[in-house]
């Protein structure tokens, strides 16, 4: 059960009683024999942060991955495209609430990590802060920022902790819906005319680099990776999930007929795998640092939506209070 | 932790995915009363027919066990193998039983 019951200090007296090494010893054991951990089992302090940064940044990224797309809601060039855009946005923000409250069972509140995002305490990932500036963007991040989102979310459907790993089911059956519905955007854009197949080129080339950088610094300058993979949080690593993703999206780019802004991109017969040329990681650096094209506005537009609508949970709230209290008074007259 | 008054409560969601089956648990949604609870978890968690019915329990309801008396609680359930029916001899010629 999700129950925030028995997170509480009275069982971490217990805790310290049996010694947090031999705990510790028995977590290891469980993680190697590939047991899933629950919210009310015994786990370090250490696996618990990690968790709550990682979930809670993986819901924020869902939460402010609605905005630029919702950038094209009211210029959505037919009803089809515009239903599917609204479906597809409305599903990010029921990924973000899944992962919200899988993070919430690891003792942590909704309202909290609301705080710690718009704060800027908390992260969410630096793709978002690149702007829409076609039709054709919500084409590429269908497929290109979806298409890599779901690489990185199919092995975390396998994740240690049980609840997160739950959460991943849901949103990687979802997630394909926007993978083909961002592919097929393109498809008719590089069918039609001269213009618009340029407009798709045009996006890939802006979008194609960030989107390669969603799978997080070389194997060898990642800070958090090893941990996370001796935990079973994480499963594959940073650059094996990056060529994994490139070769199964260069051959869909030729589909397309679009060119991959990379003039090194070239396959290699022996290894089957297209080898790329050197990614920007000061762009990469720069964006986490706050200093992308949209940073300032996605979280300027999240503290209004938080503001605005406090006083909406502000009257529920009372509103809930009063009728509890009615009802109390109604059983004891 | 933040002021929990002034937070919506947590409620856990349990989901009939068709006729004939049980409510299983499928996760938690926030809400301040009944009606908002049922809403919320339909828009959260049945946006393709994933349902034909919803409970909705506030979190702080339920009582749970404890996983670290895991062992003493269902030690009982699997030292008893006389309660599976291949603790049994019954010759093969009886046929199947």
């Amino acid at each position: 059960m999700y129950t925030q019951a028995l997170n509480d200090p009275a069982n971490k007296a217990a805790t310290v009683a049996e010694g947090e090494e031999e705990q510790n010893v028995r977590f290891m054991a469980r993680i190697d024999a590939d047991e899933k951990i629950e919210p009310n089992d015994w786990m370090p302090d250490s696996y618990r942060k990690t968790l709550i940064r990682q979930i809670s940044q993986h819901a924020n990224s869902e939460i402010i991955g609605m905005l630029p797309e919702g950038n094209w809601n009211t210029r959505a060039p037919t009803l089809r495209r515009k239903a599917t855009l609204l479906a597809k946005i409305q599903d990010e923000g029921g990924h973000g609430l899944y992962l919200y409250s899988a993070a919430e069972t690891l003792g942590i509140s909704r309202e909290e990590m609301e705080h710690q995002l718009i704060t800027g305490k908390a992260r969410y990932s630096s793709i978002f802060n690149y702007p829409t500036l076609s039709w054709a963007d919500i084409g590429t991040i269908g497929w290109l920022v979806d298409g890599a989102a779901i690489m990185n979310q199919i092995p975390l459907c396998r994740c240690s902790f049980g609840p997160y790993a739950r959460a991943m089911v849901r949103v990687c059956k979802e997630e394909s819906f926007h993978q083909r519905q961002g592919y097929e955007i393109l498809l008719a854009l590089c069918n039609g005319s001269d213009e618009q197949k340029a407009m798709a080129q045009e996006s890939i080339n802006r979008w194609w680099w960030p989107s390669i950088m969603m799978f997080g610094p070389h194997d060898t300058d990642s800070t958090h990776s090893d941990q996370s993979m001796a935990w079973k949080i994480k499963r594959i690593s940073n650059d094996d999930l990056r060529q994994k993703f490139i070769d199964a999206t260069v051959p869909q780019a030729h589909f397309l007929g679009l060119e991959i802004p990379d003039p090194d991109m070239k396959f290699n017969q022996e290894t089957g795998h297209w080898e790329f040329g050197k990614i920007d990681w000061d762009e990469f650096k720069q964006v986490l640092a706050g200093n992308g094209p949209c940073n300032r506005e996605r979280l300027a537009a999240r503290t209004k939506a938080f503001e605005d609508g406090k006083w909406v949970q502000e009257a529920a709230l009372a509103h809930a209070k009063k009728q509890a209290a009615r009802a109390a008074n109604k059983e004891a007259a | 932790m933040s002021d929990k008054s002034k937070n919506s409560p947590i409620w856990e969601v349990f989901i009939r995915s068709k006729n004939g089956l049980s409510h299983s648990h499928v996760g938690s949604i926030h809400a301040t009363d009944n009606e908002m609870a049922l809403q919320n978890a339909r828009d959260v968690y049945t946006r393709r027919a994933e349902g034909v019915s919803i409970w909705v329990v506030l979190s702080s309801d339920i009582a749970a066990s404890d996983p670290m008396n895991k062992d003493e609680m269902f030690e009982p359930g699997s030292d008893k193998i006389y309660r599976h029916p291949t603790f049994y001899d019954i010759p093969d010629e009886v046929g199947h039983m």
